[in-house]
């Protein structure tokens, strides 16, 4: 037997004994410590500092860095810019933020237009797992759902902000269900709920694995019908402003054709998502193709401010065998639902629900000590030990809420009911992002951000849950807000001023990188 | 790093055929990651790369089979003399414009919309195209006869890929069907939620204003030590 297969049998053998076992919680001092000393948030020589810029002087890590300073793809002698469309509002991203701001802006009279890099809802949110936190039982309310989050998030959460996305979730949570989104229920009708990493009750509404994947199919749909006019394949590549410090239109590029196609709005919702693509150190990653955090640096370089945009979620578990799932997420449901995580000799190192920046930080503190276990292509992981969630809730119970994950494991022959599977910190979310006010309003005026491209809301680590709530409290706010704006403005002017002040600050500030951004795409092209 | 370069021992390949030419590749490889692996350069037929947003429907042939298979690209391991092709990012199906609010009786209302549903004629030919699995056939025939439930239940995981349209010898789109039931089962037929309504009714009248009151201003170590987890 290989060194992989000796340490697997121990984790079916001591299935049975360790069911029972209690594993002791973190300290706040404990958890503090594990985290500043193994999560890569506190790499030292991971981080590079802003030389220019709205956060000059402040921190993020290189691979954000480079872009963020990166040069713009539209040439200093761009033609006259001559607008193809004119809206009232563009909404920029075709996930869940995106697709909630435009129904809310159509349904306020707003004409609207909405550009999106790849397909309308190929995204971030169509892979959500295991659910949406909304504080709905009788025992839990808003306040709690609070105070689990501030806590979540080191306390650095804006609690303005915050107090909006759990007072609201109740509310967007109906709203969801009125459009035909089918939350699981119990018996009495009650909407189902479970426990998430973090939180203090269960409050987690979800479709059993396929949260993401239902929420995006009936928003998909619902733009569909109110027949958004909507524009595929054609990512945003650079803001334009009045040169006054205002948004007033965007340049897209067409993918198919390579044309630029110029956008005049009365205002701009940006919901562009994520960062994973970006493999910050390394990691691999949970999140979509699209996913290379384009958002901030366009609005970088219009001058808005980012905030937290040195913090990022590494999830847990992310598998890490077989290599072609690499990074693919095990959902925390499943540790929710009472999976434990064994290290090479078998043992339990850390209670399972803990925060997910202190699970993430035990697992790379077990391998980093020689307590993991490596893959033939020679990563390294831990164990999760499905099989488990059946001993302790019946058999079954995988196969009924986790169809999505035994689905996943099984094109590889893996049989989750039957055996563990290894996994490691995968790079997830984006905790911080570029700064809103109350109303989705950065500090560039007329331009509103939704969902994960935006930061604030989670501090400095968000609570599983918290983002599926996130884009659809914001992305109503957005919509709602830059309908109203629209309304009382008329259209700006179009120049590319911000970036003739861009390109000054860069070369004063001595630098000269040939990064161009955004990135649009990873590159896993393999070069001969 | 590319997700590619730590794949496999670079010594043993497998003969793989990707749109018609002949490479070889290491094992272990996804279909997508294979032609990333050969040089392609993907735009379209890529999305979320975890089997749920059907942005990569394929066919595929295996060794010594005469069948061509259907299948979603990124979560497809490459085999030893198989043969594919990233077919279409995009389907033309008929997706019809429709309101809920405006629907009385959505199960003959499906009907209207959709009447080709009614013509199914039994062929399964839409279940074997399925990658995710599904029973598309039985979800079509329990939309036809009123079972919204079970229909929703067969059609709870579709991706939306389409690769079921243009199989199906009565020009039906399942999956617009499947969405159609799915969604007006959640709009029509799903029980109420008293504790989710109650709660809207308390936050709207207020009931957690003092509390809210108190805690937007509380220093972090008072929160720190709040009743929570
Ligand atoms: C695997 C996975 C599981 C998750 N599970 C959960 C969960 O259980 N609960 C939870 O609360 N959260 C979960 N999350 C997080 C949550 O799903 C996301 O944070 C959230 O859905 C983000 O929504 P969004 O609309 O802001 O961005 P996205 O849904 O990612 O949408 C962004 C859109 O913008 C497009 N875009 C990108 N760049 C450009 C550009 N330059 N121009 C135009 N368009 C562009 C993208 O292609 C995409 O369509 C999960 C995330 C992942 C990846
Ligand atoms: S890329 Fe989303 S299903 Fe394959």
């Amino acid at each position: 037997m290989s060194d992989i297969d000796v340490s697997k049998e121990r984790v079916n053998t001591s299935r049975a004994a360790r069911s029972q076992q209690e594993m002791p919680r973190l300290s706040a001092e404990e958890k503090d410590d594990l985290v500043h000393r193994y999560h890569p948030d506190y790499k030292k020589e991971a981080y590079a500092t802003l030389r220019f810029g709205p956060n000059k002087g402040e921190q993020t890590v290189h691979e954000l860095a480079r872009l963020l300073e990166g040069e713009s793809p539209v040439p200093a002698d761009f033609p006259a810019l001559k607008p193809a469309h004119q809206v009232d509002i563009l909404i920029i991203g075709g996930g869940g933020a995106g697709a909630t701001a435009a129904l809310t802006a159509k349904a306020a009279g707003a004409k609207i237009l909405m550009a999106t890099k790849l397909r309308l809802g190929d995204s971030n949110t169509v892979m959500a797992e295991g659910g949406m936190q909304v504080a709905v039982s009788p025992e839990d309310s808003p306040i709690r759902h609070f105070v689990d989050s501030l806590k979540g998030g080191h306390m650095a959460n804006d609690r303005v902000l915050l107090k909006q996305l759990v007072e609201e979730g109740p509310s967007v949570a109906q709203w969801l269900i009125d459009l035909g989104v089918m939350f699981d229920r119990e018996d009495d009708g009650n909407l189902s709920l479970r426990a998430g990493g973090g939180s203090s009750l269960p409050r987690l509404l979800r479709c059993k694995d396929y949260t993401g994947l239902e929420l995006m199919r009936v928003l998909k749909d619902c733009v569909l019908n109110e027949e958004v006019e909507v524009l595929e394949f054609s990512p945003v590549i650079e803001l334009l402003t009045d040169g006054k410090g205002s948004c007033t239109g965007a340049i897209l590029k067409d993918l198919d054709n390579d044309r630029r196609i110029v956008v005049q709005a009365k205002t701009v919702i940006l919901a562009t998502g994520g960062i994973g693509r970006l493999h910050i150190q390394g990691f691999p990653t949970s999140n979509h193709f699209g996913a290379t955090g384009d958002g901030l640096s366009i609005t970088y370089r219009a001058g808005a401010s980012l905030t937290l945009q040195d913090t990022f979620q590494y999830h847990p578990t992310g598998a890490v065998f077989p290599e072609a799932m690499a990074g693919l997420l095990v959902t925390e449901a499943i540790r929710s639902a009472g999976a434990h995580l064994l290290n090479a000799k078998g043992e339990r190192f850390v209670y399972e629900l803990e925060t997910r920046d202190a699970v993430a930080s035990a697992v790379i503190r077990e391998c980093l000590e020689g307590r993991g276990i490596q893959t033939p292509a020679g990563r390294y992981g831990v164990w999760i030990d499905m099989p488990l969630v059946d001993q302790i809730n019946g058999e079954g119970t995988l196969e009924k809420r986790f169809p999505n994950m035994i689905r996943q494991f099984s094109r590889y022959d893996i049989d989750i009911r039957k055996e563990p599977v290894l996994v490691y910190p995968t790079l997830h979310y984006q905790n911080g992002g570029i700064q809103i006010d109350a109303e989705g309003e950065s500090t560039l005026k007329n331009l509103f951000v939704a969902g994960e491209a935006s930061g604030g809301i989670h501090g400095r680590n968000r609570l599983m849950g918290n983002s599926l709530l996130d884009i659809i409290v914001y992305g109503k706010r957005a919509g709602a807000a830059a309908s109203k704006r629209a309304a009382a403005s008329d259209f700006g002017p179009l120049s590319l001023d911000h970036l003739s002040r861009f390109r000054k600050e860069r070369s004063e500030a001595g630098v000269n990188s040939d990064v161009v951004s955004p990135m649009l795409f990873p590159d896993y092209v393999k070069k001969q | 790093m590319s997700v590619t370069e730590t794949q496999g021992r670079a010594s043993e390949t497998i003969a793989v055929e990707i749109m018609g030419k002949k490479y070889r590749i290491p094992p272990g490889l996804t279909m997508l990651q294979a032609m990333w692996h050969t040089g392609h350069e993907l735009v379209r037929g890529v999305g979320c790369l975890g089997a749920v947003c059907g942005a990569c429907p394929s066919t595929y042939r295996t060794k010594g089979d005469t069948k061509i298979k259907t299948t979603l690209a990124c979560q497809t391991q490459v085999e030893d003399g198989m043969s594919f092709s990233l077919t279409a990012s995009y389907y033309p199906d008929k997706k019809v414009v429709y309101h809920f609010d405006e629907m009385k009786d959505p199960k003959q209302d499906l009907f209207h919309y959709y009447p080709e549903a009614a013509l199914c004629r039994n062929c399964d030919a839409c279940t074997v195209a399925c990658p995710k699995g599904i029973d598309v056939r039985t979800g079509v025939w329990k939309a036809v006869f009123g079972d919204f439930k079970d229909a929703s239940d067969l059609f709870l995981s579709c991706v939306m890929c389409s690769l079921c349209v243009p199989v199906c010898i009565a020009d039906i789109a399942p999956n617009q069907v499947g969405l159609f039931a799915r969604r007006a089962q959640g709009i029509f037929f799903e029980e109420k939620k008293p504790q989710l309504s109650l709660r809207v009714k308390e936050i709207a009248d207020g009931k957690f204003d003092t509390e809210w009151e108190r805690l937007m201003t509380l220093p972090d170590e008072a929160i720190q030590a709040e009743s929570s987890v």
